[in-house]
């Protein structure tokens, strides 16, 4: 047995608590979870059964939390998890899951087996049965500060293009603004108009922002692999800098699970709570909508959709305003069957996207978000996290779908009222 | 031993034990449960959790339709069991004249023969689970030996009541004191066993619940 191996067994024990011990002991294997899962309706295998994906972790619960498993181990009736169960379950835990949840909103007894994988994952990692993708995206985090190895510069030269383009200036470490803006490596590489579009639309409402230097990157590689103690200093990079310039609110970018992180879990993983509110660029826009200084005008008559990023939607309670945004700026749009809080994932969450072993099923599970389009027969797919963003573009891609994707925030910027310039 | 000595050690010494385990065992389990503990969540929750923690526990008695639709089998013959659980264990009058007996509550019966025809549909619905759980490649998956004796001891009292009330097979005072023993049976069991979700799903629920309602989400 591996060193690696205790530390994940460790991991696994200092994970447990009640509500994990209540989902375990309340699990009638009815099996209705895989329904709700992509990867087991698209793929049709069993294996993908997102109460399955637990075994060992269940079996560690079982075997020494509770009087008849310890009394079975003892007299030997009781399989233990080997180091070799980790390696197969890595597939399962980190290919196969996207911490989407929507397993935990079906689930008839009430598990919160999303929250239990998220658990998992301390300990898998810990085991160092982690993905090499996801290993490696989050070394680049921790000694490079981003995930895709984006440093300082990079985001300066951005910078520099979308302020030549929009003829704005955009703030840099400004001591006591009212919101400090967290970027996502995927917007600075793939989608800077993102800046841009910030830059015009708190122009227009009059707000006072800022970047910072030190810590502009909020997506999280810790959250996703599952190391609590680099997720914490991830964290910690962003509280001391918003903390340091003295901002009212962080605002989590348009990227689903930097807002778990920072909103969710960052206060849980530094011990204490902030000095400062969280808010999600959405919740921003629609506060601001409603109070009158996001002023918008004109249509777009593309008929289209909302993808709802899992982490803001069903995971992160940002379901309303992108709707009242997108009814602003958007005469057709269409809403697909199951939405909102019942979305179906893109596929590439929680760290997928980052596995680059995963990419073959990630594309077979994006079926089910192919489908969602095509029966709305729309051309244009809205939605508000870049690495869905990527996704959707690399499944369309894929299966040759003629489809648009677009981010709402630069919707929203392409449609203010630029009377006041 | 006669069929009167077994049935009278079904009703005294047997049932004591029975229930015995059964408490204690519950007992047990909800320690192991709850001294785990929980950490405090430091994040500013959006809303009051409690309400919508409390209604969590009450809408997953109701099937998402698209996951209905998607498995129909397992909601249709699982409400069918689960609602003919009841109907039996608690709306037929000799029951309810135990309970009166020993706890001095009481409440109205429905007509025997109405509990009959429950007991059948019980019985059916419990048969085409388990074909369903032996059949469905997810199901079969998950399975194994504690699924089974669970099931196994599920039926037996409805069966055995069912067969009482007929007098099918033994004389009546036998076919009672197996009717009873299997019951205790299933006290015996249930805290060591799934059959103790009756009582966790509203701790999991609860969590479920509290989770999603402090970012918001009503689930």
């Amino acid at each position: 047995m591996s060193a690696s191996f205790e530390r994940g067994m460790a991991a696994f024990r200092e994970v447990m608590d009640s509500p994990i011990a209540s989902f375990f002991s309340s699990c009638v294997h009815c099996g209705l979870c895989a329904e709700a899962c992509l990867f087991y309706t698209e793929t049709g295998d069993p294996k993908y059964t997102p109460i399955h994906k637990l075994d060992p972790l269940k079996r560690v619960w079982q075997q020494e939390y509770t009087l008849l498993g310890r009394l079975g181990a003892l007299v030997g009736l009781s399989k233990p998890v080997t180091e070799k169960e980790l390696e197969q379950w890595s597939e399962l835990v980190y290919d196969s899951c996207t911490l989407c949840g929507r397993c935990s909103m079906v689930c008839p007894v009430g598990n919160d087996i999303a929250y239990m994988v998220r658990k998992m994952r301390e300990g898998m990692s810990a085991a160092g049965v982690a993905p090499e993708g996801m290993i490696g995206a989050t070394q680049r985090a921790v000694t490079l500060g981003s995930p895709m190895g984006v440093k300082l510069p990079a985001l300066q030269a951005q910078i520099r293009a979308q302020e030549a383009e929009t003829g704005l200036s955009i703030p840099m470490d400004v001591q006591g603004a009212d919101y400090m803006v967290l970027l996502s490596s995927m917007e600075v590489m793939n989608f800077p108009e993102y800046i841009g579009a910030l830059g015009k639309i708190f122009r227009q409402a009059g707000v006072s922002w800022t970047l910072s230097s030190k810590a502009f990157e909020a997506t999280n590689s810790g959250i996703q692999i599952g190391a609590s103690d680099i997720a914490a200093e991830l964290v910690q990079r962003i509280v001391d800098a918003a903390e340091g310039l003295g901002v009212k609110t962080v605002i989590s970018p348009e990227c689903g699970h930097a807002f778990t992180a920072i909103r969710w879990e960052g206060p849980n993983l530094i011990g204490r709570p902030y000095r400062f509110e969280v808010k999600h660029i959405l919740e921003v826009l629609e506060e601001l909508r409603q109070a009158g200084r996001l002023r918008t005008q004109g249509c777009d008559e593309r008929p289209l959709t909302f993808h709802d990023p899992c982490q803001i939607a069903r995971r992160g309670g940002v379901i309303e305003q992108p709707r009242n945004l997108l009814k602003s700026v958007a005469s057709d749009f269409r809403e697909m069957e199951e939405h909102g809080a019942m979305n179906w994932c893109c596929g590439g969450g929680g760290g997928v996207s980052a596995n680059d072993r995963a990419e073959e099923l990630r594309l077979v599970a994006f079926k089910r978000k192919k489908g969602q389009v095509e029966a709305l027969g729309v051309d244009t797919l809205v939605t508000a996290c870049a690495n869905c963003r990527i996704i959707l573009e690399e499944g369309l891609e894929h299966y040759n779908m003629d489809v648009e994707v677009v981010g709402l925030t630069e919707l929203v910027a392409e449609h203010l009222i630029e009377d006041d310039k | 031993m006669s069929a009167m000595d077994l049935l009278l050690w079904s009703r005294g010494p047997g049932l004591a034990i029975a229930v015995s385990i059964f408490a204690f065992g519950v007992v047990l389990r909800l320690f192991e449960i709850y001294s785990l503990g929980r950490k405090a969540d430091l994040a500013k929750p959006r809303v009051n959790t409690k309400a919508c923690a409390g209604a969590t526990v009450w809408r997953r008695m109701l099937p998402d339709m698209h996951i209905l639709r998607r498995s129909p089998i397992t909601y249709v013959a699982g409400y069918l069991f689960h609602f003919g659980l009841f109907v039996v264990v608690f709306l037929y009058a000799p029951h309810i004249k135990l309970i009166e007996s020993t706890l001095g509550l009481s409440w109205p019966a429905l007509p025997s023969a109405l509990v009959d025809l429950v007991a059948v549909l019980t019985l059916i619905s419990l048969v085409v689970v388990l074909v369903n759980r032996i059949t469905d490649p997810v199901k079969r998956l998950l399975s194994g030996f504690e699924d089974y004796l669970t099931w196994a001891v599920t039926l037996l009292p409805v069966l055995t009541g069912y067969m009482a009330y007929h007098h099918l097979m033994f004389p009546y005072q036998t076919m009672l004191a197996l009717h009873i023993l299997s019951v205790e049976l299933l006290l015996v069991i249930f805290p060591f066993t799934k059959l103790m979700h009756a009582i966790t799903l509203f701790i999991s629920r609860w969590y479920n619940g509290d989770i999603a309602a402090r970012k918001g989400v009503q689930s």
